[in-house]
């Protein structure tokens, strides 16, 4: 009974998703919609705005800052997540050892 | 590891490796790379250190309150240039409008805060890698 219910629902969950897969524009397609007016303002008025000859390097520090601050932010925290996760447990395991003997 | 070959390989290459890293991040905004794949290069090259000659010589070269604070610096510069950009008298992190060098394009000193910016992230990300590293393998 669930079993059947589950196996319905995941199978319309993948008709949805092989029929959105189909409308997709193929690669490299000229109608892609994320070729808009901002991929065409980047591309004729980076090294103008940032004298970069780099486009890459213009949009993610310069016009997408703010976004690159996040991703160093991101890093920041990971590096601080492993760091708290790992001495803690090896602090307890000296003190466990100590106990222990 | 303690093997002669290695370790003599190891001392011979790991400077050109890091001279490759900083060029990369200092020419992040002429040619392809930046501040993240600089970065990348700069902590393997440590890596390569440590796996080769242990790591106890590795922190002694690298201690963990020198990334630590190489850490912490990288980010702290980002966001102070970006409240340059507010005090000068514009917006959070904004470049040309509020009047930083820009200089000729394609010449290292030149675009504003774009290579303080890539060298930000690339020391930000070479301590994250050489850190990670250090204390995952300081367990064993």
């Amino acid at each position: 009974m669930k079993k059947g219910l589950f196996i319905i629902v995941l199978s319309g969950l993948f008709l949805l998703l092989v029929a959105s897969i189909l409308q997709m524009p193929s690669l490299g397609s000229i109608e892609n919609p994320s070729y808009n007016e901002t991929a065409v303002y980047y591309l004729e008025n980076a090294v103008e705005d940032t004298h970069a000859p780099n486009a890459i390097a213009a949009i993610i520090t310069d016009y997408r800052a703010f976004d690159t601050l996040g991703e160093t932010t991101v890093l920041f925290t990971s590096i601080a997540a492993v760091i708290s996760v790992l001495k803690i447990s090896h602090h307890s395991k000296n003190k466990g050892d100590k106990a222990n003997g | 590891m303690d093997d002669l070959i290695v370790k003599t390989i190891t001392r011979l290459i790991v400077p050109f490796i890091q001279v490759y890293g900083i060029f990369i991040i200092l020419h992040g905004h002429i040619s392809p790379g930046g501040g993240f794949s600089g970065g990348a290069v700069l902590g393997s090259s440590m890596i390569l250190f440590t796996l080769s000659y242990g790591l106890t010589d590795a922190t002694k070269k690298l201690p963990h309150k020198v990334t630590g604070v190489l850490e912490s610096g990288g980010i702290i510069w980002y966001i102070l240039l970006g409240l340059m950009g507010i005090l000068l008298g514009g917006k959070f992190l904004s470049n040309k409008e509020v009047g930083f060098f820009m200089g000729q394009a394609g010449e290292i000193l030149s675009a504003g805060i774009i290579p303080l910016i890539t060298v930000a992230i690339g020391i930000k990300v070479a301590s994250t890698v050489i850190t990670l590293f250090h204390t995952i393998i300081e367990e064993d």
